[in-house]
């Protein structure tokens, strides 16, 4: 069996343990662009789920829509109250698309109905492209299921295959199953080895295990369930390599993060084997990158990727705009004295026909939306020069900066970005961010020497430039540097194409119409840097031996519009 | 398998550890002055758990059955309120959830376009801070909220006092409430103006212990399966705590707080650069609230020391530079001056 295939015999379980108690599991996310294969998934999903109920969401839908409100349109046109209902008092098994679309808002009240009210659950297809874009992590972290179908082909995709009757034996059969004591045990430990912290997860991967059960006809968790829960709940949320080669006397097996040590409990030992086997199991299924992550040396946790709050992309607040024809719902305010003015023209011609003097008649195409300009929030982008001797020092001097801006970034709305080049390529160090604290977690060891490639360092500011236009904030960089470009975009050093290919770069930002600053940090003015700072439509500036103070006063001068 | 009835909210005794949690939510259910708690940490760790916990846990409060507000007494209903039902009722502690991107409108309250707009008449439809009187508000994600809502709600809360002026309407009530906030503060940083309005902080974390980390899923493993007889089993728990709030309350105003105490404060507060004085009072206050609920007749050290961190670690002037975390700063601190 191939990996796709057996990934495939995988997901036709997981669905079939969904569909026996969605309610039990919070939910799942699939992440898949839209194409056959996620269309194969979600007819599967839909027939399985058959006979529950079932409804589709949008990622933009308004409390209206969520909770239910007032049917403003046949309310005018009777005369009488009519409500719509909501969503989520329906309950049921909700089918979200763009999950990774969703906003802050929307997330905040999908997490607090699936925590309290047991009749619901939540399918959402993350179509995300970068790694960036994923369904925020309030959400993912109440799904039980996070199914990966980004790169899975089409041939290796039959249909789901369901027995029905078995299913709906199995849904019968699933309060009975019985739960060995070592099981929970088992679980909770296999998660703290995986590095998973939150404690949701051993608690989905028990229902998993038990719905697993059921529908393999038997009365008890086995070890076949629980390598199916391990595979499907804690593998996906797996931030570490469990070290198994490991001497089990030994009191602290060293974890490539700061990750708890949760083994060292010397009776924990005893009941070794079980939790060894599923620890080897769960470590080939990890997911492929993960392991290359950690070979490069810098695992990144799951959780403390770009949070949504870097997502927040509008802020409904500002200078209010001429109010305008539109319809209610999806977080429009009415603007009742312009809905009024509108209304006003027509109330004798409106009373004429209706015969009623006592009121005011009001329709629907009076009403007039309230609007307000949006201002964005700022992303500076730092690019570093992290090549030869004096790296050190002006990643140092970044990392001030940056600090020193985002301490001040509530008041301002900026989130910060950092990125260093040396050697054959460059870094983002620091995705943009309003954290602190993922600021100095990220930022706490940074790399440096070796060869300026300038201009790979400014394309991966492009990069950075489109994620954050497209989280609608309004990106501007600032390069600090002091040596000429000797590494061209392909990583080779060639000087002469090295400067051609970082020319290229800065008049690329120009025309994007990305405001900039060159902060030149040698000692004596660098050649040919006030010349890109031309073509890259940016002021130059000379700021030897500045630290992270005076900096990050400069960025905010220069890039203050 | 789902019971038809709606089952309670997991109880807020068989929460498992985060011990420090819990003391400051019990702290403020026995002195309501001492104002809000922010728990900040990570994801799973039992935040909101114990907020609705907290709900089911309050003693209930004696108010006006149709008033929008949960006044008192009859003579406190605010004059726009047309009440249906004088009588005084107990109702239960009013818990209400502030969700992320609420509309001005729905927190404050607004016209009643309903009414306007089908009988013409100008009405107040009262909003998620009326409702919230006398009771706790609760945002999840605080860090996340908009910040033309955290002005606002900075305003009522210094206030006490929600004014709506606005299309035409020109409303005022009461909007005494205590600020439950929790998020992750990886995902974006507080406001210091808010952080400062927040009489206690709490930082948890999932537990480290395993059989700790077991005892959790067990527990969360027996509610999912069969909340009723889950919350059943807890209930004594749940009212012994109850009880002992209650008494706690009636026994604060005979806390005795000697001028050396008075003076730790002061010293635990200079030490750690606290801006303005109410890091003192609020350490005072706390320690007194828990001097009351351990049964004990007067706030010694001891009741400092398990107060201090949460009443003061979110008072830090903040320091980009320094790498060491608040509770670190704090602990070091009191170490110092309380010996």
């Amino acid at each position: 069996m191939s990996v796709f295939e057996a990934r495939w015999h995988s997901v036709n379980l997981a669905v079939a343990c969904f569909a026996l108690d969605p309610t039990s599991l919070g939910g799942l996310q699939v992440r898949a662009r839209v194409g056959p294969v996620r269309d194969r998934f979600e007819d599967g999903l839909r027939r399985a789920l058959a006979g529950q109920a079932l409804a589709r969401m949008a990622p933009t839908m308004g409390d209206d829509a969520l909770y239910g409100g007032l049917d403003l349109a046949a309310t005018l046109q009777t005369g009488s109250l009519h409500r719509t209902q909501g969503l989520l008092t329906r309950g049921g098994t909700l089918f979200l698309p763009m999950a990774e679309r969703v906003e802050p808002r929307l997330a905040g009240r999908l997490a607090a109905a699936l925590d309290t009210r047991r009749d619901l659950a939540l399918v959402a297809f993350d179509e995300g492209a970068e790694p960036g874009e994923h369904t925020p992590e309030a959400l993912l972290d109440r799904l039980a299921l996070h199914i990966d179908l980004s790169d899975h082909p089409l041939s290796d995709a039959p249909d789901l295959q369901f027995d029905m009757d078995a299913l709906s034996e199995a849904r019968r059969a699933l309060p009975e199953i019985i739960v060995p004591e070592e099981v929970i045990r088992e679980l909770v430990m296999v998660a703290a080895r995986l590095g998973v912290k939150s404690l949701r997860a051993p608690s989905q991967a028990l229902a998993i295990a038990r719905a697993s059960a059921a529908l393999s006809g038997a009365s008890e968790v086995e070890e076949a369930d629980l390598l199916l829960a391990v595979e499907l709940v804690l593998a996906p949320r797996a931030t570490q390599i469990p070290d198994i080669d490991e001497p089990q006397e030994d009191t602290a097996p060293p974890a490539p993060e700061d990750q708890p040590d949760d083994a060292t409990d010397p009776e924990s030992h005893a009941d070794q084997p079980p939790a060894e086997v599923l620890l080897e199991a769960a470590r080939a299924m990890l997911p492929p990158d993960l392991l290359a992550r950690l070979a490069a040396g810098k695992a990144k946790r799951t959780a403390s990727g770009s949070g949504s709050g870097a997502k927040q992309t509008g802020n409904r607040r500002g200078r209010p705009l001429p109010p305008r024809p539109g319809k209610l719902g999806g977080g429009a305010r009415l603007d009742l004295v312009a809905t009024l003015r509108a209304a006003a023209p027509w109330q004798t011609i409106r009373r004429r026909i209706s015969g009623d003097n006592g009121r005011i008649h009001v329709r629907a195409s009076d009403l007039r939306i309230r609007r307000y300009q949006e201002t964005s929030d700022r992303a500076i982008i730092f690019v570093v020069d992290a090549s030869g001797s004096a790296a050190m020092a002006r990643l140092a001097e970044a990392k001030g900066a940056v600090e020193l801006l985002l301490a001040e970034a509530y008041a301002r709305r900026d989130h910060v970005a950092l990125i260093a080049f040396r050697g054959e390529g460059s870094d983002v160090l620091l995705p943009p961010t309003r954290s602190l604290v993922q600021t100095k977690r990220r930022l706490s060891s940074l790399p440096g020497g070796g060869g300026t490639p300038l201009a790979a360092g400014l394309k991966a500011a492009l990069d950075l430039v489109g994620l954050a236009r497209g989280k609608g904030m309004t990106p501007s960089i600032a390069l600090l540097t002091d040596g000429r470009a000797n590494v061209d975009l392909s990583g080779a050093a060639n000087r002469a194409q090295a400067s051609e290919d970082a020319s290229l770069m800065a008049r690329f930002l120009r025309s994007e119409g990305v405001p900039g600053l060159v902060i030149d940090t040698g000692l004596r003015p660098t050649r040919g840097l006030d010349g890109l700072a031309r073509e890259m439509g940016a002021p130059y500036l000379p700021l030897p031996r500045a630290d992270g103070r005076s900096l990050s006063r400069a960025v905010d001068a220069a890039l203050t519009p | 398998m789902k019971d038809m009835k709606r089952p309670g909210p997991f109880p807020f005794s068989a929460i498992v550890g985060q011990d420090e949690m819990k003391r400051a939510m019990v702290l403020t259910a026995i002195d309501g002055g001492i104002g809000g708690v922010l728990v900040f940490g990570d994801r799973g760790t039992g935040k909101s758990t114990a907020v609705r916990g907290l709900a089911a846990l309050l003693p209930e409060i004696d108010a006006v059955a149709g008033c929008p507000v949960n006044s008192e007494q009859v003579g406190d209903v605010p004059d726009w309120v047309t009440l249906q039902d004088s009588n005084v009722i107990a109702k239960p502690t009013p818990v209400i959830d502030l969700p992320l991107g609420a509309t001005e409108d729905r927190v404050v309250g607004a016209l009643d376009i309903e009414k306007a707009l089908t009988k013409g008449e100008k009405a107040f439809e009262p909003g998620l801070l009326a409702r919230a009187n006398r009771g706790y508000l609760y945002i999840d994600e605080v860090n996340l909220l908009e910040d033309h809502i955290v002005d606002l709600l900075l305003d009522v809360a210094q206030s006490g006092q929600n004014v709506v002026e606005r299309e035409g309407l020109s409303i005022r009530h009461a909007a005494r409430f205590v600020l439950v906030g929790s998020g992750n503060p990886e995902e974006g940083e507080l406001r210091p103006q808010l952080l400062d309005r927040f009489g206690l902080s709490v930082e948890v974390e999932s537990p480290k212990d395993l059989d700790v980390r077991i005892d959790v899923i067990r527990r969360r493993d027996a509610y999912d399966r069969d909340a009723m007889t889950f919350c059943a089993d807890w209930d004594a728990a749940d009212a012994d705590l109850r009880a002992q709030i209650v008494t706690a309350r009636k026994r604060l105003a005979s806390i005795e707080a000697s001028d050396a105490i008075i003076r730790d404060c002061a010293a635990l507060c200079l030490a750690l650069g606290s801006d303005g004085l109410r890091g003192e009072l609020t350490l005072l206050r706390a320690a007194r609230a828990l001097a009351a609920f351990e049964g004990d007749t007067a706030v010694d050290r001891g009741h400092l020391r398990l107060v201090a961190a949460s009443a003061l670690r979110h008072r830090l002037r903040r320091d980009p530079l320094d790498e060491a975390g608040s509770t670190t700063r704090v602990t070091r601190v009191v170490d110092e001056v309380l010996g």
